[in-house]
């Protein structure tokens, strides 16, 4: 269970939020919904543990996340707004480094699998990543939500530059993951195609 | 987290690394063609007197070697800064500090390491034989890693800061210095017949305290880079 107590966040001289208290059960998701600005990016960063919060404390199963460190790492899938996509490498040896960065080593047939799972073709994994469109690189980025067995996911507008078709398999793997006891916090701008029981909505006033 | 998961971590960070460089040789081969040109434009400019070129050698030898590292190291992190893999490094279930070593050991094999090669003939150029010349590849082996150690702390301190390239040059050239000195100082030494085994250690000592504190110092820069 992910659970925020308290929290503030302050980006230079505006304050983002005080005292903000949430809490994120196995099963459910978590949108964090608002306007430009608002905060939501900085929330899903002090969840992520990337940012410290000016006041309060994010707990992971009741422990602080800034003393669990490495343990809350190995729990933790972070999609962030910036893809992590290196230009010159191709789909497949994208995302076979960042697995294996991450301590999920794939084998190459496993990260076939996934780009596949999510649209994208087989002569598309040896083309060199710069060529790609913005929504297609999104994917290769997504695509590791295919290779994840962490219990919770951090995704920042997982939705950008996708089309209809790869926002509903996207949606598709986010509900297996709730559904399998799974946690996720995702920042976003559409509607979650979820069932209600499952889904939990935190606006930012800004 | 256990032994063999960081060690994959380190080996496939050091992998991917040379992987990418392999993919843009051109920026790889930057700094070695720098000391490449620098080494051979000084007998050029200074005049092709021996004992002038032998005095001058180590240190200009030393000094191209240590500007070609300073050349290279905004490229240490600033691609994985911009393209959002540096946040990913950030959230590994490893120590950061281990990743950091594997960052700045593949920068090494690519900017370092053919440097090292290549200093036997360029030491040529300036009469450098024997054993002089064995002791300048020994102080840049043992010397260029501590260049890239110390250099990763600046780059990373100077992560997303406008006009970086000058200021990472202010941050780490005072730190460089002592390098400098027992480097050149090895050669000029073995030259003079006064032996080289004092610099030498002195070079040793500084490459095992940068291999100590470097990666955990880089590591605290980087996470203050990405609050």
């Amino acid at each position: 269970m992910l659970q925020a107590v308290g929290l503030s966040c302050r980006r230079g001289e505006r304050r983002l939020f005080s005292d903000l208290n949430v809490k994120v059960e196995p099963g459910t998701l978590l949108a964090v919904v608002g306007e430009n600005g608002s905060g939501k990016t900085s929330l899903l960063r002090i969840f992520s543990s990337l940012l410290p919060p000016e006041e309060g404390s994010v707990l992971w199963d009741g422990q602080d996340i800034h003393q669990l460190k490495e343990l809350y790492a190995g729990q933790l899938t972070y999609l962030g707004h910036l893809n992590g996509i290196k230009d010159d490498l191709t789909p497949l040896e994208n995302l076979m480094s960042a697995t294996s960065l991450a301590g999920e080593p794939c084998s190459n047939n496993g990260a076939k699998e996934a780009l596949e799972a999510i649209g994208l073709k087989r002569p598309i994994h040896q083309l060199p990543s710069k060529v790609l469109s913005q929504g297609q690189k999104r994917r290769v980025t997504l695509a590791r939500l295919w290779l994840s067995t962490r219990p919770l996911w951090l995704l920042d507008e997982p939705f950008t530059s996708l089309d209809v078709a790869s926002t509903a398999v996207v949606t598709q793997r986010l509900l297996a993951h709730v559904q399998r006891g799974g946690l996720a916090v995702l920042v976003t701008h559409q509607e979650v195609a979820l069932p209600a029981e499952r889904l939990q909505h935190l606006r930012l006033a800004g | 987290m256990n032994r063999s998961s960081m060690w994959e971590a380190l080996s496939g960070i050091v992998k991917r690394d040379l992987l990418l460089a392999m993919r843009r040789r051109s920026d790889a081969a930057m700094s070695v063609f720098f000391l490449v040109i620098v080494a051979s434009l000084f007998p050029l400019g200074v005049g092709p007197e021996p004992a002038v070129l032998r005095t001058i050698g180590p240190g200009v030898l030393w000094v191209a070697a240590l500007l070609a590292c300073l050349l290279s190291l905004s490229r240490v992190f600033t691609a994985d800064y911009v393209d959002g893999a540096l946040e990913q490094m950030v959230l590994v279930p490893q120590p950061l500090a281990v990743l950091v070593a594997g960052k700045v050991f593949a920068h090494w094999l690519i900017s370092g390491l053919p440097v090292v090669l290549l200093s036997p003939l360029l030491g040529l150029q300036f009469g450098l034989d024997g054993a002089p010349l064995g002791v300048l590849v020994l102080s840049l082996l043992l010397g260029t890693p501590t260049l890239s150690m110390i250099g990763a702390i600046g780059a990373a301190l100077v992560l997303g800061v406008r006009g970086s390239g000058l200021l990472v040059a202010l941050l780490v050239l005072p730190l460089y210095v002592p390098v400098l000195i027992f480097g050149a100082g090895a050669v000029t030494g073995s030259m003079a017949g006064i032996g080289a085994e004092a610099n030498l250690s002195l070079l040793g000592a500084c490459l095992v305290l940068s291999l100590f504190l470097a990666p955990w110092a880089t590591a605290a820069a980087l996470r203050i880079a990405l609050e």
